[in-house]
């Protein structure tokens, strides 16, 4: 394919006509989605800065342990779960919604149909993530991870609010004007319905004792297995070709990475509880479940690395490509861990400590929140039909978050293997265990304020987009970029084809 | 891919088969578990105290589980006589077996420290019986009083390691004394209940409980 190579974004992924005929398809496209996708980016960045917020504070509580303790709700077990909450069904989830709103009409030729119920779904969504919030600070956790926020009061919103931009996103896929569907469409449509099954059997209120831990972990693992994984891989599908402008190496491998991964991921869940009291069989399940992982992985990984060979020159142009790659990758890095974390062995030295914590981190950030970063660095200037004010900015958003990630991760992962380490050695005592992890907690602090400080410099970029600090331009966004990446392949530049 | 049906039969098929492998299966069989003789369940008090447990998130650095002793060191820790087996946590909803061992594991801590004022001192400021905790501190849940005003028949606890001033003393609130009896209950250093040896429960009768 290098002697027909066209420059970035002129190739329409999964037909054949012509570049004129697909720009007046994503431009109505755009059009359609252009609401709802802007509404999911605000409400997304509010609680990316609630959420480091969050974060921020019960990392520091873990070495400080007599700060802010005057009040319930700023007690560490509370603000950790609003954390993790916030990031993961307020930032990530509204950045996918409208990842998924403005990607699903571009990739079926047509306009996102119901919008109206979009939008509404947005709105049910975040108006539980809210409610969710203040019920775990005000003490009406439900108490079991991942699904912390009040079952009738706030969780309901979640299923409807899913449910609804579901729905607009499958009516746009029925309605669709292309034979073929694109492999990032098969992702977004499985989550969009996994999410709400895998939600409600979660919350299923009549589960006691080892069940209720069985279904805890079923729901947690899946909700990044079969909720964030999928979009976001459907993110990586759509931009790595989209910015390089070639199609993906392999349909076949698309396939492959496709079904196992629903297949494996599915099962993976019980292995949070290795060596506890549930039945062994069902531990054992999930423990290969665990191994088979590879296979999604490694298709996935390959896949996106031929695409990328060669090219990777265009990572220095595109802040989109920066972002997103960096993700890929640390998909792939992150669930090859999670295999070896699954194993009996690996999994006794680590369970039970903060390895387990910045393995989370890993997926969570890394992996999902780079590739949202990515996508929306693309999507939003598409939509506010204006450029990014800074490439300084952007710049800094970028290293401030990735040698933030570094003092986060590094400290805390090998701080977690000593503190497993003493653990298992019954002679150490637990004030040794405690000073094991110690060094950990406070890399993490330091860490988690570099990311914030990059959340920050990202929220400032986005909020003087909104206000709209530059005019209005003609040209798409990197527009100049083009034949720099392509340069030093043999393709003829096709000027103005690109948005 | 081009039939959206097809897609959608395999996105059900999947979550179909395994939310049959590891929910219903595994709630028909535990669900047959009985409650071991020597368990009973929480009195009000106890429960109040297990929605505290549960609401301040004890469990995001305590779990309550002890693993096989051939596989870990959970028992010669102290952590308890023998691994826990379902029939545990029969009473237990919603589960707190935990994920995460910042602190060390509360299964059997009522056979541990049964003394009350150990507790309350503890939860009040952790640092005032161990200076290197990095337990948060509680004081929200008692009042802080000075010890004259303590009448005969109330129950108040001096706080050692001078987290006090002179002559103040610590009253629990009702939620700091269900807390504490919660905290006591947790004990299962019972035998084994017939019938639910971990053997039981494995295929073939061999786990990672029985081999050698």
């Amino acid at each position: 394919m290098s002697a027909t190579l066209l420059p970035p974004t002129v190739i329409e992924l999964a037909s054949p006509i012509t570049d004129m005929e697909n720009l007046d398809i994503r431009l109505r496209a755009d059009a359609s989605s252009r609401q709802v996708a802007i509404r999911a980016f605000a409400f997304a960045v509010i609680w990316l800065l609630v959420g480091s917020v969050f974060g921020l504070v019960a990392s520091f509580k873990l070495h400080m342990p007599d700060w802010l303790v005057g009040n319930a709700a700023l007690t560490f077990g509370r603000v950790r779960s609003a954390h993790l909450n916030a990031m993961a069904y307020g930032w990530a989830s509204s950045a996918m919604l409208g990842v998924s709103v403005w990607m699903v009409p571009r990739l079926v030729h047509t306009e996102l149909r119901v919008a109206k119920a979009a939008e509404a779904g947005l709105y049910f969504w975040n108006v539980g993530m809210v409610l969710g919030i203040i019920g775990i600070l005000a003490g009406y956790s439900d108490g079991l991870e991942w699904l912390e926020m009040p079952r009738y009061w706030a969780d309901p919103f979640f299923v409807i609010g899913g449910g609804l931009v579901g729905l607009s996103l499958l009516s746009t896929i029925a309605m669709r004007e292309v034979e073929h569907l694109y492999v990032s469409v098969w992702y977004i449509m499985a989550a969009f319905v996994w999410f709400p099954i895998i939600f409600v059997i979660g919350n299923w209120p009549t589960f006691s004792g080892v069940e209720s831990a069985a279904v805890n972990w079923f729901y947690a693992h899946n909700a990044l297995g079969l909720w964030l994984t999928p979009v976001c891989l459907a993110a990586a599908y759509y931009f790595i070709p989209k910015i390089l402008g070639r199609p993906i190496y392999s349909y076949q491998l698309s396939l492959l990475g496709f079904w196992t991964l629903g297949f494996f991921y599915s099962l993976n869940g019980m292995h949070h509880l290795i060596g506890g009291p549930l039945p062994t069989w069902m531990v054992t399940t999930s423990v290969v479940a665990s191994g088979l992982m590879i296979i999604p992985v490694v298709a996935v990984g390959v896949n996106q690395h031929m695409t990328l060979n060669r090219r990777f020159g265009a990572l220095r142009y595109s802040p989109t490509l920066r972002f997103i790659v960096f993700g890929a990758v640390a998909y792939t890095l992150v669930s090859l861990q999670g295999v070896f974390m699954a194993f009996r062995e690996v999994n006794r030295l680590t369970h039970f400590t903060h390895v387990t914590v910045a393995h989370a981190h890993v997926g969570l950030y890394s992996f999902v929140t780079m590739i949202m970063f990515g996508s929306i660095y693309y999507i939003l200037p598409r939509l506010l039909g204006r450029e990014w004010i800074s490439e300084r900015l952007i710049s800094w958003h970028f290293w401030t978050v990735g040698i933030g990630q570094i003092v986060y991760l590094v400290p805390l992962t090998v701080a977690g293997m000593v503190q497993g380490a003493a653990m298992s050695d019954p002679n150490s005592t637990w004030q040794q265990v405690v000073q094991a992890m110690l060094p950990g907690l406070i890399g993490r602090s330091i860490g988690g304020t570099l990311l914030t400080i990059g959340h920050c410099v990202f929220a400032y970029h986005v909020f003087l987009m909104f206000r709209g600090a530059t005019p209005r331009q003609g040209l798409p966004p990197f527009h100049e970029v083009a034949p720099i990446i392509t340069r030093r392949s043999k393709a003829t530049f096709v000027p103005g084809g690109i948005a | 891919m081009t039939r959206i049906w097809l897609l959608i039969t395999g996105v059900l098929a999947i979550i179909v088969f395994a939310t049959s492998l590891l929910v219903v299966i595994p709630n028909t069989m535990i669900g047959q578990v009985r409650a071991p003789r020597q368990l009973a369940d929480y009195t009000p008090q106890q429960a109040r105290g297990r929605e505290v447990y549960v609401s301040e998130g004890c469990v995001y650095c305590h779990s309550q589980q002890v693993r096989d002793p051939v596989y870990t060191s959970d028992k010669a820790r102290g952590w308890g006589p023998r691994a826990t087996v379902p029939s545990d946590y029969i009473y237990d909803k919603p589960h707190q077996l935990g994920t995460m061992r910042t602190g060390p594991d509360l299964i059997n801590i009522g056979v541990r420290q049964p003394s009350e004022q150990w507790h309350h001192t503890h939860l009040f400021n952790p640092r005032s019986l161990m200076a290197w905790s990095i337990m948060p501190a509680f004081p929200y849940l008692y009042e802080v009083r000075d010890s004259a005003s303590i009448k005969p028949g109330e129950v108040a606890y001096s706080v050692a390691g001078g987290k006090l001033p002179p002559g103040k003393v610590i009253v629990p609130t009702a939620d700091a004394e269900a807390l504490v009896a919660y905290l006591k209950s947790l004990k299962r250093t019972y035998p084994v209940p017939t019938g639910d040896e971990p053997a039981a429960r494995s295929i073939g009768g061999r786990s990672e409980h029985t081999m050698p």
